[in-house]
């Protein structure tokens, strides 16, 4: 019922197109995204002379005869033209595609990303397998952060000033400024392996495998990760706290009788907050993407490992499919922000 | 330590609210004393900085805590709160005494609807439901003239016109029938049409819960239309104080003077120049040592140099008429009714 909704409460109809439109805006946002990662690994290669030929030889190896990579080329459809190219790719992703690879056929099922030129391997199975790893580590340390990030925050806004602030903010410049792979190494020498306390790099389980080993070997990497947003987001959340705090409504909030704690929380938290969720949905989405630094120091399996190691080995069909799969978290990261900041502020025009 | 209580309901002696900066002790108000009684109007005057906020704020409690060092006494009700507990003056605020603030629009929660922070001010000091705090709130929002005001109460202030806010944020103050309002510079932010109409509705109010009001503002004209009587704040301290008849139709103080020929009036001819008052207000931490005004006063060369080497004492000319001046009586009713009144009156 659109007509009947009271003033101040946008109708059903407003929010559900409201969504839609992000959603859709979302999906064309995604196809760029891929457009434009696929004109970098094929297109600029090309225009600097690289030669379907010289692609394929990739894919048979390094003494491969002729007739081998004039094989491949055939098969992986190397000579089409750049736009047939990429709409076959396009159609694997949400499609799948049937490639034949050398004597047997190779079924990509969607979403296809083709093949890691270093194994042959379709490129989905192995980003699925490295998501768990990759997650746990991001959502873990997201918590940790969030958590302690904000809540420092608002105690140094608080006790501005005070040896609690400052010794809090020092700490806090620490964070942002020394780089994961040096705390993170740090922390493995002094509480792996001279205190013995938490297993040391590359001892991550899977939770479903052992859930305790799961827990003790991601303490550190989930530390160290959260170390460098807690830091930012204690910054963050002091800043926006010290200005609210200072906001013409937190006087009316006093004025009418309310306890302190009760103007802090309902009152400044809820303002201070809005644009920290903000930050909080990106950051979150491009660790999603691969935290490469810090599954690169505790040799974490992850999906930010894969890309590295993709890198490194030249790798380009994995790089381009951990490159969409970050794109889409960040795009999904965005999104949800979006739709969490229209119910979070009513100012927040729908239409 | 403190004196007995008064008999009147509100009462402030001697009350001096300083914040020590890097720069040095800002004197925002200094020695200010009044009364006020139940059902009547205060109207205190002056340019911005000149104490008129802090002090409100000062009664309200609401620099407690906070970087102020507060002294002298203020008697609200036959209670002291100055040195009352920063939480027994909060379980005062928003029942026995409520303020209004100048932008309701900042001074309202973006977040929140308007009714619910109406709820939320009757439910601090009302143990009741959320349901009949909401009919509370509805019953508010329709006194203060807002219409509509059972589809209005889930409004956010965003959505309202800044003349229905500031009739929202009224309805909030009063939702628990304070016995004290403050009204802070109630209607500078809204346009002139409104502004009348805001009035109008404070003086309704204030007669019909027979509270104590006191308007603060820059604008003398707003006072002329509400008070019985009328404060002039300069530089941390009351220039002068009376019946609002005193002030307007025998003002002995040339900072009054100066307020009173600035203040445009439609019964002057448009080529007529306004009087402003030259300078700006004083600096708070060095303030101008004898008479503060005296800088910026056309008659500080008529006070035999006491002007600037002592601070004038605030003196009873006659019937709670008080002024804060140097210039001998006879002296200054003449130059009023010689020199200022005739310029202002000038055809």
């Amino acid at each position: 019922m659109p007509g009947s909704d009271p003033p101040g409460h946008p109708g059903r109809t407003i929010v559900v197109a409201f969504i839609v439109r992000r959603v859709i805006a979302a999906v064309l946002m995604l196809a760029v995204v891929s457009m434009a990662t696929f004109a970098i690994f094929f297109l600029i290669p090309r225009a600097l002379g690289q030669t379907p030929e010289g692609m394929a030889s990739r894919y048979v190896g390094r003494d491969a005869t002729p007739e081998a990579i004039q094989g491949a080329v055939k098969r992986l459809h190397l000579d089409d033209p750049l736009i047939v190219q990429y709409g076959r790719f396009a159609k694997g992703i949400v499609a799948g595609e049937d490639y034949s690879l050398g004597p047997k056929k190779a079924e990509c099922p969607a979403p296809c990303f083709g093949f890691s030129f270093n194994n042959n391997q379709p490129v989905w199975p192995t980003l699925v397998d490295r998501l768990p790893a990759t997650l746990s580590l991001a959502l873990g340390a997201a918590v940790l952060w969030l958590v302690t990030g904000v809540s420092i925050g608002v105690v140094s806004a608080l006790k501005r000033g005070s040896v609690l602030d400052r010794a809090a903010m020092t700490v806090a410049l620490a964070g942002v400024s020394l780089p994961i792979y040096f705390t993170g190494l740090v922390s493995l020498s002094v509480f792996a392996y001279t205190l013995g306390i938490f297993p040391g790099g590359g001892s991550y389980t899977p939770i479903t495998e052992n859930p305790v080993m799961w827990f003790q070997a991601l303490v550190l990497p989930w530390i160290t990760l959260a170390f460098l947003y807690a830091a930012l987001y204690a910054r963050l959340t002091r800043a926006g706290m010290l200005e609210t705090m200072g906001e013409d409504y937190i006087r009316t909030a006093r004025a009418k009788g309310l306890k302190e704690s009760t103007v802090v929380t309902k009152h400044a938290l809820r303002a201070t907050l809005t644009p920290i969720l903000t930050i909080f949905g990106l950051d979150l989405g491009l660790l999603l993407g691969g935290a490469v630094l810090t599954e690169s120091t505790f040799s974490i399996q992850g999906v930010g490992k894969l890309v590295i190691d993709a890198i490194r080995g030249n790798d380009l069909p994995v790089v381009l499919g951990v490159t969409l799969f970050a794109a889409f978290f960040i795009v999904l990261a965005n999104l949800i922000v979006d739709i969490l900041y229209a119910v979070v502020d009513p100012r927040v025009r729908l239409s | 330590m403190t004196s007995p209580a008064p008999e009147a309901f509100l009462e402030l002696r001697d009350l001096r609210i300083h914040f020590p900066t890097e720069d040095g002790l800002v004197k925002s108000v200094d020695g200010l004393s009044y009364k006020l009684e139940r059902g009547k109007t205060l109207g205190i005057v002056g340019e911005s900085g000149s104490g008129k906020s802090v002090t409100s704020l000062g009664i309200l409690g609401l620099h407690k805590g906070g970087r102020a060092k507060i002294s002298g006494e203020i008697w609200l009700d036959g209670e002291e709160l100055v040195g009352a507990s920063a939480d027994h003056v909060r379980t005062l605020r928003g029942k026995k005494m409520a303020m209004i603030f100048q932008d309701p629009l900042s001074a309202m929660h973006p977040y929140y609807s308007v009714g619910a922070q109406i709820v939320e001010a009757y439910r601090i000091h009302h143990k009741v439901s959320k349901a009949v705090a909401r009919k509370h709130a509805i019953d508010m929002l329709g006194r203060v003239g807002i219409p509509q005001p059972d589809r209005r109460v889930d409004d956010f202030p965003h959505q309202f016109s800044g003349g229905m806010r500031q009739r929202a944020m009224i309805a909030m103050a009063l939702s628990c029938d304070p016995e004290l309002l403050i009204a802070d510079e109630p209607t500078t932010a809204l346009d002139v049409t409104v502004q009348a109409q805001i009035l109008d509705l404070m003086t309704d109010l204030q007669r019909e819960f027979n509270s104590a009001l006191i308007i603060i503002t820059h604008d003398l004209g707003v006072v002329a239309e509400l008070s019985d009587d009328i404060l002039v704040m300069y530089g941390g301290k009351c220039v002068e104080y009376g019946s609002a008849e005193d002030i307007f139709y025998r003002p002995e103080h040339p900072y009054t003077w100066g307020l009173l020929g600035s203040m445009p009036r439609l019964d002057r001819e448009p080529t007529e120049r306004l009087l402003p008052i030259k300078g700006t207000p004083p600096s708070l931490i060095n303030v101008p040592s004898g008479c503060a005004f005296n800088p910026r006063c056309v008659y500080a060369d008529r006070t035999e140099g006491k002007s600037t080497s002592q601070v004038p004492e605030l003196l009873e000319t006659e019937g709670g008429h008080l002024v804060r001046c140097h210039l001998p009586r006879t002296e200054r009713r003449s130059i009023w009714d010689n020199e200022i009144k005739p310029m202002m009156e000038s055809t």
